[in-house]
């Protein structure tokens, strides 16, 4: 636990509708009644806290990590990089970053994916790393790749990551997907298309980053987060009985 | 023209999808090795102080159905009301456990410790509870609500004491079905809704 001041209240007009009958599994999965929106007490403002000692040497190398070195998976090599920050513009450091994805060829390691892009022996699909003092991350992966999913007869995942972020506070939880520049299946998607204000969109899109890229290496994504932001003044933040 | 603010916009969220137990869970998800156990396996370790209990339930979407795909995070302070690191907190509470609904059944377990009565900001006690969020495929912004117990006094409660419709107030109370034990179902919509929370 770091700190206790109140969290801003989320902003709801920047995240997906609940409800998207394009998503038909939102459907009966979206609840109808509005929620009950109060301030920020103790629960939502602190929330676990992981050490660097959690991690092993390959945990943010998903190109490795499934075969724990022996063998790198197929695919583009791409280094995905970017800082979590909360609204209020400060790094948010020590805080747990975890993300999945499908391999190259568009297919999870999961037995509910049916779909018939061959598994990649040498890719398990999961990484995770903790920000630095400066709110910084990097993990070098693979490209995943597109894929098609039951939802309307012909509906195709655009290229993504899943991430998850914890902050400071358990409020502050977020679970996002980072897409790809320039890729046309972004317009197209459904999941995407949950979030109705266009400029929301374009922020999971990530760029391409020439500078951060290594020749004959690896090509770099830069991709930022933010989090709640916490009030911050000297009239409260003095909770009583501790 | 005014200044501007300088306040950043908080990042969009996206659905957790049916694949999150990959990413959060994996060795649950079958895909074994990368990490040497999963996170938040239990939010307490032995000789943890006050009573363990377990809490069983299930996630029904609108048509009654349980999910049998939903994960979900708990956090909670320790018998005494205390979050980690906070000063005399119990160090075998770490407050923070994940589990999922059964791939079969639906049901999901969560054994920890009931936690202690929590302050609010500007004085008087908040019943017992543990903070649940829950993602899943087709959900589009994790979901919060709140675990309080059906025997303790849940009187002065703040949050539930806000609740307008009284009878919704239960949705946030589990019920007790045995010595140490509680349901507590989540229904997702319709009938019986969950209040969900906005903090």
């Amino acid at each position: 636990m770091s700190e206790t001041a109140p969290l801003m209240p989320r902003r709801r007009e920047v995240h997906p509708v609940p409800y998207d009958p394009d998503y038909k599994t939102s459907v009966v999965r979206s609840p109808k009644q509005a929620l009950l929106s109060l301030e920020s007490t103790l629960i939502e403002e602190t929330g676990p806290v992981f050490g660097h000692d959690l991690l092993g040497p390959l945990d943010n190398n998903l190109i490795y990590n499934f075969t724990q070195g022996a063998a790198p998976a197929v695919g583009e090599r791409i280094r995905v990089h970017g800082r979590v920050l909360d609204e209020t513009g400060r790094a948010v450091p020590n805080t747990l970053v975890e993300v999945w994805q499908a391999n190259a060829g568009g297919r999870y390691r999961h037995v509910k994916d049916t779909y018939f892009a061959p598994l990649d022996p040498n890719f398990g699909g999961c990484g995770r790393t903790i920000t630095d003092e400066n709110g910084y991350y990097e993990f070098m992966t693979i490209r995943p790749g597109a894929y098609p999913w039951p939802n309307r007869a012909n509906d195709w995942r655009p290229m993504h990551i899943h991430f998850s972020i914890f902050g400071s506070g358990f409020g502050q939880r977020l679970i996002s997907q980072m897409y790809f520049q320039g890729d046309p299946l972004i317009d197209l998607c459904p999941i995407v298309n949950t979030i109705k204000d266009r400029g929301q969109i374009d922020r999971l899109v990530a760029p391409l980053d020439m500078q951060n890229s290594r020749g004959m290496d690896y090509i770099a994504y830069k991709f930022d987060i933010v989090l709640r932001g916490r009030r911050q003044t000297m009239f409260e933040n003095k909770p009583e009985g501790m | 023209m005014t200044q501007p603010l300088d306040i950043l916009t908080e990042t969009p969220s996206q659905t957790a999808g049916p694949y999150v137990h990959i990413g959060c869970i994996p060795t649950f998800a079958g895909v074994e090795g990368v990490y040497p156990e999963d996170l938040g396996l239990s939010p307490i370790s032995d000789g943890a102080r006050g009573e363990v209990i377990t809490i069983r339930g299930s996630v029904y979407d609108g048509t009654g159905w349980a999910l049998r795909d939903a994960m979900m995070e708990s956090w909670q302070p320790d018998a005494a009301g205390l979050f980690p690191g906070q000063d005399g907190a119990d160090p075998k509470v770490s407050g923070f456990c994940r589990f999922a609904a059964d791939k079969d059944s639906g049901e999901f377990t969560l054994r920890t410790v009931k936690p202690g009565p929590v302050p609010l900001r500007h004085g008087g006690l908040q019943a017992p509870h543990i903070a649940l969020w829950i993602v899943a495929r087709g959900i589009n912004i994790g979901l919060s609500t709140r675990i309080y117990f059906e025997d303790e006094d849940n009187s002065g409660d703040m949050l539930l004491n806000r609740i307008e419709q009284r009878p919704r107030a239960d949705t946030l109370i589990a019920r007790k079905t045995g010595e140490g034990e509680y349901r507590f179902d989540i229904r997702l919509q319709g009938e019986g809704e969950t209040v969900f929370l906005d903090m």
